[in-house]
């Protein structure tokens, strides 16, 4: 049952202990799988916008890459997709896909390599918010046309500079790398903006499934495409559905309604784990909770300061306490299962020792702080519990909440003191974290590189920006892994960031389900294993 | 009949007398009857006791408390209250319980009290002001001034009333006083609905004619003749309407936008606590009932009121 | 009421001049207070440090791609310049698109409206059913247990936090008991079974003859359209009660008692006949309080409501999608009172 055994740190714990709850009266049908799931922050099912966590999860299912994962394999890392094979030029500036043969859209157009020149050039032409992932590589909507390019059933993209390979295929796996039916979608096309409206809530893939309906704040329903490359899937209908309360989410389980609940805190772990028929699985996935302090606070920039408040945080405790079976002790920029992890946790709650550094920083006394949380109950609870450990050497916090929107205004724009953050990777590369953490080449007001964590934090980092780029053209892979966990290493001590926790995942599933794979920490989830 | 005849001897004699002496003594008689009016409705003199039980428990809570509502103790989260069979009898204090931080729920509830009749007066004092002022002034002065004021309360009251305070709590930044304000701004229409039906049915009679012709200037007449008058009907409204504030609190406390952490506000209780419903029932139902409790004390004073005081106020 | 009071002091014309003038003034005020609401809508959403940019391009964008969408919105433009903007589009019928889900907000407001309607037309249907006779009778039998009784019942329906009864009544009547379905408007595979007339599952279920999905969602909406009744009940119960008492207390009901009129002809007949009118405004504005979606229960049921709509729109600064929904709400609203008003002109002898 457990498809994902070989993921490093995935586990599954089954409890089917005697005692039930409630019984279990109903059951879903058998050829539909129904997820209860927070859906809410999908704006668009376009993969050159889409970019949230739920719209990942959608498109993976709807649309199919170059390159892909197995999600009975995930630590295998990327696999031929669309594309059978690719070589990589002797200056290792060029690779060269060539595409499978006899894959088809749901429209039924056959999959050709005009279409991923299509796709791949109006990432860069539309410039939207995820882009970046692929303009990282040098292309801009003034130099694709000889950067992409389609020649017969091969594609051949060029880059700026010689990138590791692994780098720039573990790009194309992520949502930006769909690869849509060109033809389908210019039918559509309005005002010249490349279909984007209408793939906001309409989709052209080739992938495991179709679009049935996506109904905003209620339900995505996906139908199952049975000419799909990698062989129909069993489930013929997958429908997820936006329920926001743990609370609710275990009942629905509970009574059957439903058979994989995705937002369940650990109270209800616990409990459906007692109930007869479900299973729980934890899967480690790749978001980091972390605390930031702001450096254009006079306070916060003293380096002992930094180094006092990360001895002054009670990270056991909290992940023994609510965040428990959720969120595992990390201290590093990468996730766990990433190259170049490391997974040194040099920082324990020491009252003693913190207090000792803000005497030598001179603030025996303390002083006092703000705290920016948005309105999530863990990190508002993680919030209070720093609020609490703070205040035991002297430090008075004030804990501001807001909606997520408010909150990362003011995040984006510097004006915060501490900042209460999650940050999820964006492709399976390490950079994707080093390239924000650890990157900031440009600490003035004016360059406003708001995407990049440490400007918001006002780190000025030239030295280290350096290093973050040395590190993604070295195409050694031990040498690479090496460069990060110096990196890491740096960071971990210096740097304005605290991280603190790794995700898990802890899914409820009837019993029955089996084949489920969320992701890891590299990509979405997947359906079309999945069996009942 | 003379005098010394209907006079019965003390205070209580003065105060039930129906020959009064003046006018402050005329109010305080009929204050006075209708306070043993409602001493005979045992369910609002129910509420009443809850509500000054609530009034000295808010004065005492750092007395009555056992301990700090905001120490936390992770290792001792979630421990269920006393009685309950399940609860590990090694841990000592926690009477009702403890939060999902380890915190004393009874100690939160107690200080809590604070939050809940600060909130409570604060609207009480603003939302009827604000009320009393637009619908008298509207109802005195008439004419366009008149519409305009009805108009823009009708906008008010057209408004979702969680939705408005809501935008307002957005726009003002969360926090226990911007809640109450919201809180207020949307609670005002109303009243002013009643000061003005009121003062339309004052303003023609014979007394206030009296007045002006006297020499009072409308603000006078506004301020020491209309408003006096609008006073009981509004009394019984806002007691009425102190339970509907306390839940709208409670509810913007629930979204996240009331009180502030680690404030030990009910609402924002209830809001922690409802994570763990399934199976630590207590950590937001202690708050629940409490909530509860205050709620219907609240109603039952002002049902109470209503019989005495305005047996035939209707709908508004 | 006030507006009873306004109404009461109709003065005497030209019927038909009298007719149109009302119609005319009556349109004026909708159309008024409609542009009011805009106004303050559009003015809250443009001071609220939520920024709509943010939530379309998200955490990762760069200065760049967010200026793209700042200057695709209209935002440089004066606040004045923006509002006069919109109201042009809305008067055409296009309320814009919600930022946040991508379709027009007036297909999102035609899908989520109808479920609040439903939910709250079953709920006021309860409160009525249930709350009139308990106000009558507690009039009747005023100072006895039975009035006690109904006036702790109410009360209690009153002081009740809603969202900590909807989730305890989850728990226990859906949970532990199995007696109700879930959140959710029908089971999840019965959705868009059904072709969708009128939005409102119920109804399109019978209009289809599909008693498996009727009587389905007919199980779903029992429970919130329960807590939702019970409050209007409260509401009710309490208001009857109190006009009961006043008519019981009038003059023509003793003397038709002194002619030996029978109880229950005193109390229906008479006495009730005459609050038929305010109970009908009151009963109006507790479905109008009810319509404007009761978000706490939203949330809890996952009913996809209007006001679960407004509010998540609103936390994410989607303004086109929250001035929609608010003026749906306010208009209903609005004619509700009219509805109310034109009531008691047709009916109360004194405004005759």
């Amino acid at each position: 049952m457990n498809a994902f055994r070989s993921t490093l740190f995935s586990s599954a714990v089954i409890l089917a202990a005697g005692v039930s709850i409630a019984p279990v009266i109903a059951a879903t049908p058998d050829n539909m799988l129904i997820i209860a799931n927070r859906i809410d922050d999908i704006t668009t099912l376009d993969p050159a916008q889409s970019f949230e966590f739920a719209g990942s999860d959608v498109n993976r299912n709807l649309y199919s890459k170059l390159v892909g994962f197995d999600p009975a394999n995930l630590s295998g890392g990327y696999i031929p997709a669309l594309a059978d094979s690719w070589d990589v030029s002797e200056d290792g500036k060029t690779i060269t896909f060539t595409m499978r043969e006899g894959v088809t859209f749901e429209s039924g157009n056959a999959v050709t390599a005009q279409d991923v020149e299509w796709s791949l050039r109006r990432v860069i032409t539309l410039n939207k918010t995820p882009s970046f992932i692929l303009s990282q590589f040098g292309f801009t909507p003034e130099n694709v046309a000889e950067t992409i390019v389609a020649d017969g059933n091969t594609i051949s993209i060029t880059t700026d500079k010689r990138y590791a390979t692994s780098f720039v295929l573990n790009c194309l796996t992520a949502t930006v790398g769909s690869i849509i039916d060109s033809q389908t979608a210019m039918e559509h096309e309005v005002d010249g903006d490349l279909a984007n409206e209408w793939l906001r809530t309409n989709a052209a893939g080739s992938g495991a499934y179709t679009l049935g309906s996506w109904k905003p704040d209620e339900s995505v329903t996906l139908v199952a495409n049975n000419d799909f490359f990698r062989g129909a899937p069993e489930m013929q209908r997958v429908i997820v559905r936006n329920i926001q309360e743990s609370a609710t989410q275990r009942l629905l389980l509970e009574n059957g309604d439903i058979d994989v609940a995705r937002n369940l805190n650990p109270e209800d772990v616990a409990g459906v784990a007692l109930v007869d028929g479900i299973a729980v699985d934890s899967e480690l996935r790749g978001r980091l909770m972390y605390i930031s302090m702001n450096q254009k606070n006079e306070i916060l920039a003293n380096p002992k300061v930094i180094e006092a408040l990360k001895y002054l945080i009670d990270y056991e405790g909290m992940q023994n306490g609510f965040l428990n079976g959720q969120y595992t002790i990390h201290q590093a920029f990468l996730p766990a299962t990433y190259l170049g992890e490391i997974d040194d946790a040099p920082f324990t709650l020491d009252v003693e020792k913190a207090k000792a550094l803000l005497a030598e920083a001179g603030y025996a006394d303390g002083f006092e702080i703000g705290i920016v949380v948005r309105e999530a109950q863990e990190r508002i609870e993680i919030a209070q519990s720093i609020q609490n450990t703070f205040a035991q050497a002297g430090i008075t916090v004030s804990i501001q909440v807001g909606t997520g929107k408010q909150i990362l205004g003011i995040y984006r724009a510097r004006e915060h003191d501490i900042y209460v953050g999650a940050w999820g990777p964006d492709y399976p590369d390490p950079n994707t974290n080093a390239g924000t953490f650890a990157f900031n080449p440009d600490n003035s007001d004016e360059a406003g590189a708001t995407g990049l964590l440490a400007w918001r934090n006002s780190w000025s980092i030239p030295e280290m920006s350096e290093a973050t780029l040395a590190a993604v053209v070295e195409n050694d892979r031990d040498a690479r892994a090496a460069m990060y966990e110096a990196i890491q290493r740096e960071h971990q001590q210096t740097s304005p960031f605290a991280v603190m926790f790794q995700k898990i995942e802890q899914t409820g599933r009837a019993e029955n389900v089996q084949g489920l794979s969320l992701g890891g920490a590299i990509t979405a989830v997947s359906y079309w294993n999945v069996t009942k | 009949m003379s005098l010394a005849d209907t006079q019965k001897p003390g205070l209580r004699g003065w105060l039930l007398t129906d020959t009064p002496t003046s006018r402050r003594h005329a109010r305080a008689a009929s204050l006075y009857q209708a306070w043993l009016s409602l001493k005979g409705n045992h369910m609002a003199m129910l509420g009443l006791g809850i509500l000054i039980a609530l009034v000295i428990i808010a004065a005492l809570a750092s007395v009555l408390a056992p301990s700090d509502p905001f120490i936390q103790d992770l290792s001792l989260r979630l421990t269920p209250p006393i009685w309950q069979a399940d609860r590990d009898p090694a841990i000592e204090g926690y009477i009702l319980g403890s939060d999902s931080l380890g915190r004393d729920i009874l100690s939160r509830l107690l200080y809590g009290s604070r939050i809940t009749l600060y909130i409570v007066t604060l609207v009480a004092l603003m939302a009827p002001i604000m009320g009393l002022l637009v619908g008298t002034i509207a109802g005195y002065a008439g004419g366009w001034l008149d519409v305009i004021l009805m108009r823009i309360t009708d906008i008010f009251l057209a408004f979702p009333r969680l939705i408005l305070a809501l935008a307002f709590v957005a726009t003002l930044g969360a926090g226990i006083e911007n809640a109450v304000l919201a809180i207020s701004l949307t609670a005002w229409p109303p009243y002013a609905r009643i000061a003005r039906a009121e003062t339309l049915t004052i303003r023609n009679s014979d007394y206030i004619h009296a007045v002006r012709l006297q020499g009072a200037g409308p603000m006078r007449i506004i301020t020491k003749h209309i408003w006096p008058l609008c006073i009981s009907s509004l009394v019984v409204r806002v007691t009425l309407d102190m339970a509907g504030i306390i839940l709208a609190a409670a509810g913007l406390g629930f979204l996240g936008l009331g009180a502030q952490p680690p404030s030990p506000e009910w609402g924002a209780m209830i809001s922690e606590g409802r994570k763990f419903i399934l199976d630590h029932w207590w950590v937001a139902t202690m708050p629940g009932l409490a909530i509860f409790t205050v709620s219907l004390a609240f109603n039952l004073l002002g049902d109470g009121l209503r019989d005495v005081l305005d047996p035939k106020d209707g709908a508004s | 009421m006030a507006m009873a009071e306004q109404s009461r002091k109709g003065r005497r014309r030209s019927p038909l001049f009298g007719i149109a003038k009302k119609t005319g003034s009556t349109l004026l005020t909708v159309v008024a207070t409609m542009l009011g609401l805009l106004f303050v809508t559009f003015f809250i959403g443009r001071v609220m440090p939520v920024d709509p940019v943010l939530s379309i391009v998200g955490e990762r964008a760069t200065q760049e791609q967010y200026q793209a969408v700042f200057l695709e919105l209209g935002l440089d433009k004066s606040l004045f310049t923006q509002f006069f903007i919109y109201l042009g589009d809305v008067v055409q019928g296009d309320f814009g698109k919600s930022l946040r889900t991508g379709f027009p907000v007036w297909d999102d407001v035609t899908r989520v409206f109808p479920a609040t309607l439903e939910l709250a037309t079953l709920g006021t249907l309860i409160g009525v059913f249930i709350g009139v006779p308990l106000g009558v009778l507690a009039a009747v039998k005023r100072g006895t247990w039975i009035d006690q009784v109904a006036r702790v019942v109410a009360l209690i329906g009153y002081s009740m936090p809603v969202f900590w009864l909807a989730i305890i009544g989850l728990m226990v009547l859906y949970g532990k008991l199995g007696w109700v379905s879930g959140p959710g408007r029908v089971d999840i595979y019965f959705e868009d079974i059904v072709p969708s007339v009128t939005g409102m599952i119920l109804i399109d279920s019978i209009i289809a003859r599909d008693w498996t999905i009727f009587w389905n969602a007919v199980s779903h909406i029992i429970l919130p359209a329960s807590l939702l009744g019970y409050y209007s009940l409260a509401y009710i119960s309490r208001m009857t009660r109190s006009f009961m008492l006043e008519q019981l207390s009038a003059e023509y009901i003793t003397t038709a008692r002194v002619k030996g009129m029978s109880e229950w002809a005193v109390v229906w007949k008479h006495a009730f006949g005459n609050i038929k009118v305010p109970l009908i405004t009151v009963i109006a504005l507790s479905y109008a309080g009810l319509l404007e979606g009761s978000v706490l229960t939203e949330i809890i049921f996952s009913w996809p409501g209007i006001g679960k709509y407004i509010t998540i729109s609103l936390l994410s600064a989607d303004m086109n999608a929250v001035m929609g929904g608010t003026v749906v709400v306010g208009l209903v609203f609005v004619l509700l009172n009219i509805f109310a008003e034109l009531l008691y002109k047709f009916f109360d002898p004194r405004a005759k």
